[in-house]
């Protein structure tokens, strides 16, 4: 299976993502620059953290417009694995392949520390390999992690199941463990057809004990285990 | 001054206002054979700025030892280059931006994490860490401050702690420590030290010498405006007084998304093997980097002013030569390979112009649309400024008695009272609210971030295969208020404990950088604690074997005529062999055994050797300049704790053997607060990070009988020792690499599930409380300070 990583201008988290997946979890990586349109026939594609085009408008909101981002969304449509993480989360949004927006986190400061989320929904490529219910400590390093959007999206959201992951604490206390405010303790979401995902904490940096976690390695692990379901079933 | 037309007539009066002493001038004149323009007055009043030209310094910095068996690069390139093995090299360095950080808080620090990130660019290195040595005037009002200042104070540390964390969290590289410290006299200057490290192959260090005539000059980057004029020479190199507001259109503004954009772009570039020399345009702009790629490389630079991306119209090739716009490179390519470096930038979509050539004259000439606006002979305008050997005079010796010094309880008074109010303390209490609004672990290399161990440690990965080998530790230190006491001893302690930090992660202490605070130069008394620091930093680092390889110099800490505390900041960099072997300070099993390791002690007796011969009247002395005092008695005063460098290198030689044979659970070095301190937060850092929260660990701690008073005990900051947990199968191993290395090692209690610190002094407990409450008033008071309106 092979994973594409997209490097906007100003993303920072790419070689950490393109070292999750190439170094430890030992799959094939490339990065893909945002000027192409050309996904290198990657099976999944990732948006990495960072603060695209600097972010001084929205997050995201300029990052949309490049040009590998239309690949992407047809990519998306054609039912390929999406993973936005942090930023790749908020381009995600802004390029409406995931509902709901980011406002500044309820404290007003940029936050990083490792906080602990739930992981809601098992019947997504990205949590396959988990356990419904398991809690993951990972990072989470953003200005923008306050997710929000109106009350019937909320409500389709829940009612889909497309809330993957919460915001917890390790004896689930969901609100106490709730960061920046996020609408429902959201920490990531996916969409309805369950192919698109994005998350503000930071899996790709959970992948090693020595990182102080290895949980973030299990979304990585899920994709890859995916891919080899479908590919069987298509055999 | 902003807008100066050529045609202005220069005449001493304006050289004056330029900063140029008539001494200058004259030199100046005579360098040029004539008189200078404005513009090359101005060019020649920047890089013979205090700032630029370390006049003042030169003659001191010669003493402090900068060569050593793994110094590849020592001072006098953008930043010190070390070997770290495995075909590796270390990129780092520590500079200041205090001045701009006070006149403008978040854009000042944000350029000075800039500035020092691109001088490890430049090198060819990719920055990989962050550390930030920061000093503020006190937060919460009491004495020397009223409610408005630490108001004000606590604004200025806002703007601070949201610019290093702005730069850094955008830029991609993780802020991993650093240290904060108060004390009033830096209300109305405080210090912004910041260092940077970056790994870089061995062959593919870059270094800053224009090579070749004939050689393309290409400037890259952002486009210059009028941001900065004179940051270096009005800003840097003055004193501040009642106008220092208004120069705030003198400090720049940081865009860590071109900088980014810069980094991508210049290690990509240097890639192509197209480029020569590239050195960043900081201080001075367009004028310092010029001069000193030329200069350095013996060779003379043309360029014409047309051609350089200008932000602004009319700009005046004064302005345009002044400029301190961010986010700047110029660099020398291969004649005939233009291309592929200005290929690789429009990739990144930055500008990127041939704005002249190398020369083989010698002569800075700088052009505008084809006419000759300055020409300078390069060499003596980098090289042959003034070098001042400035007057030193030592200050009265200051006349202390009994009663300006420390009173120590009586034996017997329960301490936990004190003990609750000194972990409170802005110095003491965890820095956590500030460290969470930096991106610390960024680039999946931090093994210990802001508090997990003594120093920050990051692993390498090799650039090409990403393959970890070793692991790289980083403290910076610095106590201005000892330095203040006594500049020798105080630059040496400072020196000792980052080395000492990075020993007690498991790192073996290499080299050093040097970041020297200190106020007006042409005040005897101050260069005489310049020359003072300087000579106990070299003894220092001699003695620990951490030569200097880099650093800057930051004069005029001054405002209204007061100085601050002289305040050397030492970074010190060290080698893990083993990233598996990281000590960090927490406790972790129930049943270890806390062993107090004394490097001042080889007899293993710690009660019994040099500290019995003190009298009590030392003792006091020493003990008012603790922060105990400071915080519980409002007094500084006397002389910092003794130092002995040997006992030191004992200590550190010990704590790494320690690490490497893997046999202690956790080591923490005793510093600011002393044994109490350090024990208290070896119990809160146990449970941090533990997947199910364990009952926290706490410990029981034993002193033995001892004829100085238990606040001394609990509370001296006398240097060279350090608390280790071993487990009980292991302890024998430990106090025998103790001996082995000369070091004392004393076993003064157990590490227990009952949720107490408590702390006995003959046999009666002076401290006893609940780990829980002692960890709340250490973790939630810089927050509950800082949120005062």
């Amino acid at each position: 299976m092979k994973f594409g990583v997209v490097v906007f201008p100003g993303s920072n988290c790419d070689h950490d993502a393109f070292y999750a997946i190439g170094n430890v979890l030992k799959q094939p990586v490339e990065f893909i620059w945002h000027q192409s349109q050309d996904l290198g026939n990657c099976d999944a594609v990732i948006l990495p953290g960072g603060f695209a085009h600097g972010d001084y408008l929205r997050t995201g909101a300029i990052a949309r417009f490049s040009p590998v981002m239309k690949s992407v969304e047809k990519f998306a449509k054609g039912g390929g694995m999406v993973l936005g993480i942090c930023n790749g989360f908020q381009i995600l949004l802004e390029a409406g392949l995931l509902p709901g927006a980011m406002m500044r986190n309820s404290g007003l400061r940029y936050i990083c520390r490792h906080v602990y989320i739930r992981v809601e929904q098992t019947d997504t490529p990205f949590t396959d390999a988990a356990a419904r219910g398991q809690v993951l400590k990972v990072p989470i390093a953003h200005n923008d992690g306050n997710y929000t959007c109106d009350e019937s999206t909320l409500a389709e959201l829940e009612k889909n199941h497309q809330v993957v992951f919460r915001y917890t604490t390790p004896d689930g206390n969901d609100a106490a463990g709730n960061p920046n405010g996020s609408a429902h303790n959201i920490a990531g979401i996916c969409n309805r057809e369950r192919n698109v995902a994005g998350l503000m904490p930071h899996p790709e940096r959970a992948v090693e004990s020595a990182l102080d976690s290895a949980d973030g390695l299990v979304i990585f692990k899920s994709m890859v285990e995916a891919f080899v379901g479908t590919a069987k079933a298509t055999d | 001054m902003a807008t100066a037309p050529t045609e202005i007539k220069v005449t001493s009066e304006i050289a004056a206002e330029h900063g140029l002493t008539a001494g200058e001038y004259a030199r100046v004149k005579e360098i040029l054979g004539r008189e200078p323009n404005i513009t090359e007055l101005g060019i020649f009043s920047v890089m013979w700025s205090e700032h630029c030209s370390y006049k003042s310094s030169k003659v001191h910095l010669k003493r402090l030892p900068t060569r050593g068996k793994l110094v590849v690069q020592g001072p006098g390139e953008n930043a010190g280059v070390v070997d770290i093995g495995d075909g590796l090299v270390a990129a780092f360095k520590i500079e200041s931006h205090n001045h701009p950080s006070y006149v403008e808080p978040f854009q000042g620090a944000t350029t000075g994490v800039g500035g020092i990130l691109r001088d490890i660019f430049t090198m060819g290195a990719r920055p990989i860490a962050i550390l930030d040595s920061l000093r503020f005037g006190e937060i919460a009002p009491g004495k020397g401050t009223s409610p408005e200042e630490a108001h004000e104070n606590r604004r200025i540390l806002d703007g601070v702690v949201r610019g290093v964390g702005h730069y850094g969290n955008c830029f991609g590289v993780p802020t991993v420590g650093g240290e904060v410290g108060f004390e009033p006299c830096y209300a109305q200057n405080p210090l912004v030290n910041a260092l940077a490290l970056g790994i870089a192959r061995r062959e593919d260090i870059f270094l800053a010498q224009a090579k070749g005539a004939g050689n393309p000059v290409i400037y890259v980057g952002a486009k210059t405006g009028r941001d900065g004029i004179h940051g270096a020479s009005l800003l840097a190199s003055a004193e501040f007084t009642e106008e220092s507001k208004q120069k705030r259109p003198n400090v720049q503004v940081g865009d860590p998304f071109l900088e980014k954009l810069l980094l991508e772009a210049c290690l990509e570039a240097m890639q192509t093997g197209a480029i020569v020399a590239i050195q960043d345009m900081g201080a001075a702009g367009l004028t310092c980097s010029t001069t000193e790629m030329a200069s350095r490389g013996g060779t003379g630079i043309e360029i014409d002013l047309a051609k350089v991306p200008q932000r602004e119209t009319g700009m005046s090739p004064y302005e345009i030569m002044l400029s301190e716009s961010q986010e700047r490179m110029l660099l020398v390519a291969e004649k005939g390979r233009e291309s592929e470096v200005l290929d690789v930038f429009a990739k990144w979509g930055l500008d990127a112009m041939v704005v002249g050539e190398v020369t083989g004259g010698g002569l800075l000439r700088v052009k505008d649309h084809g006419k000759i606006v300055a020409e300078i002979p390069a060499h003596p305008l980098a090289e042959e400024g003034p070098v001042y050997k400035r007057p030193i005079a030592a200050p009265a010796p200051r006349v202390e008695a009994e009663k300006d010094w420390f009173p120590f309880a009586v034996d017997g008074t329960n301490l936990t009272q004190n003990f609750v109010k000194l972990l409170a303390s802005p110095a003491i209490a965890s820095k956590r609210w500030i460290t969470e609004q930096y991106d610390t672990s960024v680039r999946t290399n931090t093994l210990a971030g802001p508090g997990a161990s003594d120093a920050a440690v990051v692993r390498i990965k090799d650039p090409q295969t990403n393959i970890v080998k070793r692991a790289l530790a980083l403290s910076t230190d610095g106590n201005g208020r000892w330095c203040q006491l006594n500049p020798r001893v105080g630059a040496m302690h400072a020196v000792s404990e980052a080395a000492r930090n990075v020993a007690a992660s498991g790192a073996r202490p290499i080299a050093a950088t040097n970041c020297l605070n200190f106020g007006s130069p042409e005040k005897a008394e101050v260069m005489w604690q310049f020359s003072e620091a300087i000579d106990g930093l070299s003894e220092a680092c001699v003695a620990l074997g951490t030569p200097i390889t880099g650093g800057n110099v930051s004069f005029y800490n001054e405002t209204l005529g007061k100085s601050i505390y002289p305040t050397p900041t030492i970074g010190v960099l060290g080698i893990l062999d083993d990233p598996g072997k990281v000590l960090k300070i927490g406790f972790r099993n129930e049943g270890d055994v806390i062993v107090l390791l004394d490097g001042a002690n080889s007899l293993g007796l710690a009660q019994h050797a040099a500290p019995l011969q003190r009298t009590g009247q030392e003792t006091r002395r020493e003990f008012s300049s603790s922060e105990y005092s400071k915080t519980l008695a409002g007094i500084v005063a006397g002389e910092p704790p003794a130092i002995d460098l040997a006992a030191e290198k004992r200590l550190i030689d010990c704590l790494v053997a320690l690490a490497a044979e893997g046999s202690v659970q956790s080591a923490h070095d005793i510093s600011d607060g002393g044994l109490a301190v350090t024990l208290a937060e070896c119990c809160f850092a146990a449970p941090v990070g533990a997947r199910l929260a364990l009952p926290p660990l706490s410990s029981t701690v034993n002193l033995t009988v001892s004829s100085l008073p238990p606040e001394f005990e609990l509370f001296s900051e006398s240097g060279a020792r350090a608390i280790v947990s071993v487990s009980p199968a292991k302890l024998a191993a430990v106090l025998a690499t103790a001996r082995q290395y000369g070091v004392g090692a004393q076993e003064i209690g157990k590490v227990i599930r009952d949720n107490t610190l408590r702390i006995q002094y003959k046999g009666s407990a002076v401290i006893d409380s609940p780990v829980d409450s002692l960890r709340d008033a250490w973790a939630h008071s810089l927050e509950r300070t800082l949120q005062t309106r």
